[in-house]
């Protein structure tokens, strides 16, 4: 593989070589040594059960029940490593492709599917999970992050005293994205306030089709050195080193050290969405040698050595898969159509004129079709 | 009984409304469970694998390798309940009815082979928002295809719009953003074309169709008309206007107008002037047998008068250099002579016309017209003027007030020369009469300046004679 430029292996933190072997680090060997076997295990199911739902929702995307899918196949060590690194004080945004990261902050992972079916822009509480909304215009939300990162900040919930009380805002995007203004502007933000954020790249190599050779000359946390950001390059198909890495960087932030960029260096296994044809711009040599470092195999061979995956336990999780694609099958086909008048309920927080007015018409001009009863 | 279930063509894409069966993997009679690929679809965009919906065995495959089939068309039948003893009403997946309700596929075909009309999957879309009930997920590059849906019927009685103040047909023509450009650089109005699309939407097609009839047709012309009153440009989509592309000769006047104009303060001044001294002048030179190979013209006797007037006062044979914040006196006259010609207006300069002999000034400016008139003006005769006469009496017009020629700083306009009644000696009597105008660069040239040239220019016009002494 090319390893010049964005795609050097230059600086990669990693834990777990891609035949599963432990990797000692200096800094970031202690940033994983809380993990017990149990957690390893948890990661290993949340990875398996997400690859699964994901690739349920892929089929439901080409069986007409979904308008579009955004796979995050191949990406399930970045996000689910990083997730499990935040508490209940931080509060995420992430772009439309961090499936997994809501997983660990307990967003039901069907309602997703509600904003790809066209029901809904979103479908939990964001205050609930701290987990906000998907931005589906690229790196709008590192803007978002980083004011409310400021806030957290001047609300007093940095570095005040009590650790445990203490929290930040993680923003996820992808290398694409940091070609953006709005990434920049973030960052500049961030930095010359210190704001307690933590910029997750995961580079996954391609923004749609145009190679992350074309977004950047140098490894894309180079990036966080014009800023004055610390960052941090890390093997973003290495769950544990992802973990690792986030709870440093998290811990920074929280203590009022500033923002932290994480490149979390990985690959879009699948399309960008079941709208793309990858073998249009990729070779398949390409993907094999991704395929040799999927990040679920890598856990699974490293427990797998140790004897800590039992069959009983990979048994629960298939069935557990199974019913999670079951439910999600069923619930996408079941959901009715919201009604249309539903477009208005969330333009503004407080009543508004205008708004009412455009209702009002709107639902007079539903009632002119002749196919609607007269009593509604 | 068998329950049977249709899957039918989904979007694969966003906005795609067809796709093509390249590969079935099941036949009738396998057995198939849920999400097992079942075919290989080809769509505007990829190679698709379809996964099936429903366990059960194929019934039927309800398309061909090859066929190119509109999504929301039926292609496979499944038996879902085989071994059932159910009868026929019995609904596989849950909420398939809600699904069929919301989204194209899969929908129940209940009972077995009944018609599938009535669960066409955009024609009942009973909740759809868009105003004729049109597909709405359409991504950029990808229209839905027209006719395609059906329109909602609509009751008897209008609704009143938001407001109450405009009327829903009187909405403005209905057009997607890129077509609105396609017409805007076309330059078609979007009002006058016909609309083909679902809802009175004016598509790509109609701006081309539009813009093809109009282009074919020529100018309109009146009954009374033969001809258009001009040829030349391409007629415009209402038949009242052409089109020409600006360049050659053209651009540079206009670049070079454009400049003077708007960088050197222009003054011009004005002056009336007797010149029927010159007219007798130049019909004795006409019968002069040294000046029979030239034709002689009052404007020689103008350029003459001119020379005489820059020598006496050089600093109007100047020009101004803003890059230095410099002024350029010339120690040299090219005497610049405005031409119209077929190419547009062009000023070739007679090189170094301060050292001439009335005789060799006539050949000269003989020369440089015949030049201009045929076109062979070469850039070499435009660089460098500096100074010029524009003869815009030859078209019986008086007087103007001339645009400087970039990097002069006066330019000459000889009116035309009439007979008029004129106060000569005391009485009124009819004189050949014109009119001089100088415009001049007021950065350099001062109004006193500008008039003691224009009126030297005047005094040899008046009294020839006046140029032997100053000569």
């Amino acid at each position: 593989m090319d390893a010049t430029g964005p795609l050097s292996s230059d600086g990669l933190v990693q834990l777990l070589d891609h035949q599963g072997n432990a990797v000692g680090d200096d800094v970031y060997s202690p940033y994983a040594a809380h993990l017990t076997p149990d957690d390893l295990r948890a990661f290993w199911r949340d990875m398996t059960v997400l690859r699964s739902w994901d690739l349920e929702a892929t089929s439901l995307q080409r069986q007409g029940e979904l308008g579009l899918w955004v796979q995050s196949l191949g990406q399930e060590a970045a996000q689910i490593g990083s997730g499990h690194a935040l508490r209940e004080p931080d509060f995420v945004f992430p772009s439309y492709r961090e499936h997994g990261v809501a997983m660990t902050r307990d967003v039901d992972l069907v309602e997703i599917l509600r904003i790809f079916r066209g029901l809904q822009h979103g479908a939990w509480n964001p205050q609930d999970h701290g987990f906000h909304l998907y931005s589906l215009v690229i790196g709008t939300h590192a803007l978002h992050a980083t004011g409310y990162a400021m806030a957290m900040d001047r609300d007093g919930l940095v570095a005040s005293g009590h650790p445990e009380r203490d929290g930040a805002t993680v923003c996820y995007f992808g290398d694409g994205a940091t070609s953006q203004g709005d990434v920049s502007e973030a960052m500049v933000f961030a930095s010359v306030h210190q704001a307690p954020v933590v910029f997750f790249v995961q580079n996954n190599q391609f923004a749609i089709s145009e190679p992350a050779t074309r977004q950047s000359r140098v490894p894309i946390a180079d990036r966080g050195k014009g800023f004055g950001i610390p960052s941090v390059r890390v093997d973003g198909n290495d769950v544990i080193a992802c973990h690792a890495v986030t709870q440093w960087a998290l811990q920074h932030a929280r203590s009022g050290n500033g923002p932290v960029l994480i490149e979390a260096f990985t690959y879009r296994m699948g399309a960008h969405t079941t709208s793309d044809d990858p073998t249009r711009y990729r070779s398949k040599a390409q993907e094999t040698y991704w395929a040799e470092r999927d990040p679920i195999a890598r856990l699974d061979a490293h427990l797998t050595q140790r004897g800590e995956l039992s069959d009983e336990f990979r048994a629960l999780v298939t069935a557990e898969a199974k019913a999670l694609g079951q439910r999600t099958r069923e619930s996408v086909r079941g959901w009715e159509r919201p009604a249309t008048t539903t477009m208005f309920d969330h333009v503004y927080a407080l009543p508004h004129a205008t708004v009412d007015a455009d209702r009002a018409w709107f639902e007079r001009y539903e009632r002119s079709f002749a196919d609607v009863e007269a009593a509604g | 009984m068998p329950t049977f279930q249709q899957f039918r063509m989904p979007d694969a894409g966003e906005g795609l409304t067809e796709a093509d069966i390249v590969t079935w993997l099941v036949a009738p009679g396998d057995t198939v469970e849920v999400n097992q690929p079942i075919v290989e679809i080809e769509t505007a965009k990829s190679l698709v694998e379809l996964p099936c919906p429903f366990d059960g065995v194929v019934k039927e495959l309800l398309a061909r390798e090859g066929d190119t089939v509109e999504v929301g068309e039926p292609i496979l039948e499944v038996d879902v309940d085989p071994d059932g003893e159910a009868p026929a009403e019995s609904s596989a997946p849950s909420g398939a009815d809600a699904a069929a309700e919301a989204t194209d596929a899969p929908v129940q075909a209940a009972p077995a082979s009944a018609p599938v009309a009535d669960a066409g999957p955009l024609s009942d879309a009973g909740g759809d928002s868009d105003a004729g009930g049109e597909s709405g997920a359409v991504l950029v590059g990808y229209g839905v295809k027209a006719g395609s849906a059906e329109r909602r019927p609509r009751r008897e009685e209008a609704i009143e719009p938001v407001g109450g103040e405009q009327d829903l047909d009187e909405y403005p023509v209905l057009a997607k953003p890129p077509v609105r450009k396609l017409a805007r650089d076309l330059g078609v109005d979007l009002t006058t074309v016909t609309p083909s699309g679902p809802g009175g939407l004016v598509t790509r097609e109609d701006v081309e169709q539009h813009v093809k009839a109009y282009s074919a047709q020529t100018l309109a012309t009146y009954p009374s008309d033969d001809q258009p009153w001009l040829e030349t440009g391409t007629p415009q989509g209402d038949g009242r206007t052409t089109r020409v592309p600006v360049k050659s000769v053209r651009k540079r006047t206009a670049e070079a107008m454009v400049q003077s104009a708007f960088t050197a303060p222009h003054v011009t001044e004005f002056h009336t002037v007797d010149v029927t001294e010159t007219m007798n002048l130049v019909a004795k030179l006409k019968q002069d047998k040294d000046f029979a190979d030239v034709r002689v013209t009052p404007l020689l006797i103008v350029a003459k008068a001119l020379l005489l007037a820059v020598r006496r006062h050089p600093e109007v044979n100047a020009s101004w250099d803003d890059a230095t914040q410099e002024i350029v006196y010339k120690h040299y006259v090219n005497l610049g002579i405005a031409a119209s010609t077929p190419r547009g207006l062009v000023v070739p300069n007679i090189k170094d016309a301060h050292r001439l002999p009335l005789h060799a000034l006539a050949v000269e400016l003989q020369h440089l017209t015949a030049e201009a008139r045929a076109g062979t003006v070469s850039p070499a005769q435009m660089s460098d003027g500096t100074i010029t006469i524009t003869n815009v009496g030859a078209l019986g017009i008086d007087t103007g007030t001339p645009i400087l020629n970039p990097g002069e700083a006066a330019i000459l306009a000889f009116g035309a020369v009439r007979q008029m009644p004129w106060v000569h000696e005391g009485e009124i009597q009819p004189r050949w009469v014109t009119q001089l105008a100088l415009s001049f660069d007021h950065r350099l040239v001062d109004g006193e300046l500008g008039a003691r040239v224009l009126y030297d220019v005047g005094r040899v016009m008046n009294d020839p004679a006046q140029g032997l002494v100053w000569a």
